[in-house]
């Protein structure tokens, strides 16, 4: 058995919104845009790995979800992990963009993390290598 | 008001307090990330929480909001009852 990981998914408060901040401001790429009851089945790609893993912006309409988030979000746990080539780069870039950010750069071994607001009521960890 | 002595006198505080000065103002998340990362301290999630929590009490750290994210930072001000008590020149 050869398992891969197709989709992961985070739950955001508003479907719009959220394809907004992860394409414009992390410059993911849109793939599937499926109408589904009153939401969407909504996915976003790596624009280096356009047949990649998929990343779901999925509704957090269950009450469960937002209390998950909100307890996370609390104690500044992320909900998901990305990697990209310099972290200290993305986030110079992105605060001027007006992104917020829970954690500033910074090194946790053998890589550089940061933590930023997706301002879809969740919290995104960055990582990049120790260059 | 707590005792600063007894907030001081356990190791993993006086690192977590460490980390504040190099940086001030950090999440749970962050703080627990460098005691792991950095001083290889093994203690859970909730057990760094109670030593916030004496921190706190002892008036050493604060709390404010970042968004919904509790930041926490170093507030030294107790620290000069130490300094007063003994290192401050005395006239008499």
């Amino acid at each position: 058995m050869a398992v891969r990981i197709t989709i992961t998914s985070v739950f955001v408060d508003d479907q719009a919104k959220a394809l907004a901040f992860y394409t414009e401001r992390l410059g993911f790429r849109l793939k599937h845009d499926v109408p589904m009851g009153e939401h969407r089945w909504l996915t976003v790609v790596s624009p280096d790995q356009p047949d990649g893993p998929e990343l779901l912006l999925e509704p957090d309409q269950h009450p469960a979800a937002k209390a998950y988030k909100e307890g996370l979000v609390a104690d500044g746990i992320p909900a998901a992990s990305f990697t990209v080539d310099d972290v200290r780069a993305v986030h110079k870039e992105l605060t001027e963009q007006g992104v917020r950010f829970t954690q500033e750069p910074a090194e946790m071994g053998p890589v550089i993390t940061a933590v930023l607001d997706d301002t879809c009521g969740n919290l995104i960890q960055l990582t990049s290598p120790v260059a | 008001m707590g005792d600063v002595y007894k907030a001081l006198a356990d190791p993993t505080r006086r690192l977590i307090l460490d980390e504040l000065a190099e940086r001030d103002g950090q999440s749970l998340f962050e703080l627990c990330g460098r005691l792991a990362m950095r001083h290889d301290v093994t203690s859970s999630r909730q057990a760094i929480t109670q030593h916030i929590a004496v921190l706190e009490e002892a008036g050493l750290v604060s709390v404010r909001r970042s968004g919904r994210t509790r930041i926490h930072h170093l507030h030294t001000e107790p620290l000069r009852e130490i300094v007063e008590r003994w290192l401050t020149a005395r006239e008499d």
